[in-house]
């Protein structure tokens, strides 16, 4: 890792535990899988709507905005991006609020493989990471070798961290191996990047299976889940987030390893991430209140985190063109 | 350990409700002296007094019956259901409208945390009349004629203040009986601003009459004479001493009494839901529910792993000042209360079982108890048989389905009981085999106007709520 984000908090490679015993077959998979505990929708959704009912006011909620601007991945994944744009993200994720210098930097910014070595060049070591999405993304309708191409590629050209999607097809048809072999061979092609594994959770549709699939992939080695491209609705929601929490809790209880959890697509408001963040805190523990733990995927976020923090610092509301476009 | 992410105080103002000095007897439409001696109530929370309130005595509940006669007799029976509906639905909407003050004067009174009486009391209230209010006009199809039975005398506990008073007056209400209803000693508060709603409704005079006061009060108006119904919610041995004075007379009695439900976890349960389930059974509302759930009945083959996912939890549990909108565990409602509570805790302890509870820090003020479990219970201990009434858990565990059965049910009582599976046919084998009045699947503590609550055995007679709730009230009933 060229910077210290992403790096496991205590210092430990994220190693795979030994799960070769279930990961040899589909059958022995499947039996694992279809094994875990079962996700009640209703009661599921209950208890996630029952924490957005959260009041973080004051202290808290400073606290909070600081904290979600240091983890939003700065996303642009648009046909129509140019270097022009991805320059201009790129300066706006070290620079989120150029009137406010005690403003914290973003995450990342996570564009695609072809723009890589453009927001490489703006973000230098500025501790800004470098994320890409790779694997055919969005649809991850290709062969293994141009997902792994796709991969290595965007690797080489400087990327930190590399935003993968599984192969949906294969997982709702219950070949569960072969999208296993491809997250193990992704991360391979990683190198020194850290993968993290999009779900596309609007396709999956049940929570029985995002609960499977976050199993999966923390086996082969994910260093996040993530819950979607941005480009399926539902993107990321309060219950489906609130699964792969529990999911990645309940892996760090019974590997001592930690995996990150990103939710992307359709969080835009303040008053959501801070729900995300009380979710996390509850469900999964403070442990992943920090950056290299839990991110959000958004673009129109961060002016709306930016808008509350002066707010908070100025007791004012300011309009939207005191804000950066990008 | 102290989170980085510490919840702000974040405290639901009170100036939205104003409570006044004292209170007195609402009767005839109007507010009146008492004539017993009036009494103070207090925030269980801080133990400051919140307002004086009147007692009644025998002859204040004389006036109070003879209004509710006179109301009866020429107003309201003879209303059009129709008519009555519009009285009915108006109350309902005052009631929303005035939702967040009901709430904080609940939460006042009470204890229990503004989280509660705003998403599920209130609510809830509001829900009940409505759905009374539409049976107003349809009673005969209701299966138990259209005839009302007349005066009915109710009494209600301190544990849902108001909740208790809408399943008790809005069924009522609707029948065309009218009524007379005392609410408990230590929470009268919203049944009084419920007084001021009725007078704001134009409700007929007489049609609602609230007296305040203690045991004395109740007993006078559950013998008095010229009662043709009695509706009580509370304790079994209250319950018994009323069943005992309607002896021998031609009123009819709904009794909903204490409970020591089951809640049984399979090992196919969804465990991070069951928890939740677990959590809300008995800790929702600090456990102060006749239906809680505080036997927790967990197969032996999942039990080490629901106790870690549980105590983890509770370990998330917010225990404080009910006003701030991110309590989740309130304060217990009284002095009395907490001693039974804490008496029962620590017979629990000296029979060997193992107790725990999360490390969090009680206000110095007040009346609280921490969220507390036991293992190591059997079907011996008394806390696996006596209604405890607070937040304490007794967990069991047990290997196959007929002896969760058995276990569930070996118990005086039969309010309800809970089942946590992933096998719909499991859910209703367990349904029909356990002797509780309500089971829930995959969920607990959830209430809704249209259907029907009540128990089996020492849990009371009567059901309240939906269709089967009308049967209390009209006279081609079947008791």
């Amino acid at each position: 890792m060229p910077t210290g984000q992403g790096s496991s908090a205590t210092g430990a490679p994220v190693v795979s535990a030994d799960f070769s015993d279930i990961t040899r077959t589909d059958a022995s998979l499947r039996g694992f899988l279809h094994g875990l505990p079962g996700v009640d929708q209703v009661g599921a959704e209950a208890r996630a709507a029952s924490l957005g009912t959260r009041s973080i006011k004051t202290t808290a909620k400073e606290f909070a905005i600081d904290l979600a601007i240091r983890m939003v991945d700065l996303t642009t994944l648009e046909g129509q991006d140019t270097h022009g744009k991805v320059r201009a993200l790129a300066a706006k994720a070290m620079h989120p609020d150029p009137a406010d210098p005690t403003c914290p930097m973003t995450a990342a910014v996570c564009v695609y493989p072809d723009m890589v070595a453009t927001a490489r060049e703006v973000l230098g070591d500025s501790g800004v990471n470098v994320a890409a999405v790779a694997t055919a993304f969005p649809s991850g309708r290709a062969a293994l070798d141009i997902k792994l191409a796709d991969t290595s590629d965007a690797v080489e050209a400087g990327a930190d961290e590399i935003d993968m999607v599984i192969d949906r097809g294969a997982f709702l048809s219950g070949r569960y191996k072969d999208v296993y072999d491809e997250i193990v061979a992704v991360r391979e092609a990683c190198g020194p990047a850290h993968l993290k594994v999009i779900f596309e959770t609007g396709e999956l549709q049940t929570y029985d299976n995002v609960r499977r699939a976050s199993w999966l992939a923390m086996m082969a080695g994910a260093h996040f889940i993530k819950t979607s491209t941005g480009k399926v609705q539902p993107a990321a929601t309060l219950p489906v987030t609130m699964i792969m929490l529990e999911a990645v809790r309940d892996f760090r209880a019974q590997t001592g390893q930690m995996v990150g959890v990103k939710p992307a697509g359709g969080i835009r408001t303040s008053k959501d991430a801070i729900k995300y963040l009380v979710m996390v805190n509850e469900v999964a523990g403070q442990d992943w209140l920090d950056p290299d733990w839990f991110r959000f995927g958004a673009s129109t976020l961060l002016n709306d985190l930016l808008m509350q923090r002066t707010k908070m610092k100025t007791g004012r509301y300011s309009g939207p063109d005191y804000f950066t476009l990008d | 350990m102290t989170s980085p992410f510490e919840y702000a105080p974040a405290p639901e103002s009170r100036s939205i409700v104003d409570i006044k000095p004292s209170y007195g007897l609402f009767i005839n439409g109007e507010f009146v002296d008492g004539h017993g001696k009036a009494f103070k109530t207090i925030s269980p929370a801080t133990e400051e007094v919140l307002a004086e309130v009147a007692e009644a005595d025998e002859a204040d509940v004389e006036k109070a019956v003879k209004a509710a006669r006179k109301a009866y007799d020429k107003v309201w029976g003879p209303m059009p259901g129709r008519e009555r509906a519009k009285y009915l639905y108006r109350i309902a909407r005052i009631i929303q409208e005035r939702g967040r003050e009901l709430a904080v004067l609940e939460s006042l009174d009470n204890g229990k945390p503004i989280k509660e009486s705003r998403d599920v009391d209130i609510p809830t209230v509001a829900a009940h009349f409505f759905y009374y209010a539409g049976w107003a006009d349809k009673l005969e199809y209701s299966g138990f004629g259209s005839t009302p039975l007349g005066v009915a005398g109710q009494v209600i506990p301190w544990n849902f203040p108001l909740l208790m008073l809408a399943w008790k007056i809005a069924p009522a209400l609707a029948c065309g009986n009218t009524v007379v209803l005392k609410p408990a000693e230590t929470t009268p508060l919203t049944a009084l601003l419920f007084a001021e709603i009725c007078q704001q409704a134009d409700l007929p005079p007489g049609v609602v009459n609230i007296v305040t006061g203690a045991g004395d009060t109740g007993r006078a108006l559950v013998s008095h004479p010229d009662v043709d119904k009695v509706a009580f919610t509370g304790s079994t041995d209250v319950g018994r001493a009323i069943a005992k004075a309607v002896a021998g007379t031609d009123k009819k009695v709904t009794l909903e009494l204490g409970g020591k439900a089951a809640n049984i976890v399979f090992d196919d349960a969804p465990i991070d839901q069951a928890v939740e389930g677990i959590v809300n059974g008995i800790f929702f509302n600090q456990g102060h529910v006749c239906c809680a759930g505080s036997r927790l009945l967990v197969q032996e083959s999942v039990a080490e792993e629901v106790l870690d996912r549980l105590k983890r939890r509770m370990s998330t549990l917010r225990v404080g000042d009910p006003l701030d909108k991110n309590t989740d565990i309130g304060a217990i409602n009284s002095a009395e209360q907490l001693a039974r509570i804490r008496e029962l805790s620590d017979i629990g302890e000296a029979e060997g079982a193992g107790r725990w509870s999360p490390a969090c820090d009680l206000p110095s003020n007040g009346f609280w108890f921490p969220p507390t479990l036991f293992t190591g219970v059997t079907q011996a201990h008394r806390i696996a048989r006596e209604e405890i009434f607070g937040p304490v858990l007794s967990v069991l565990t047990f290997r196959t389905p007929s002896e969760a059965v058995e276990k569930a049910n070996n118990t005086p009582y039969g309010l309800s009981a809970g089942v946590w599976t992933d096998k719909g046919s499991r859910i209703l084998h367990m349904a029909n085999q356990l002797r509780a009045g309500v089971v829930w699947a995959n969920t607990f503590n959830k209430f809704d106007p249209t259907s029907p609550f009540g128990g089996y055995k020492e849990s009371g007679y009567g059901r309240e709520g939906g269709r089967h709730g009308l049967e209390a009230y009209l006279k081609g009933g079947v008791k």
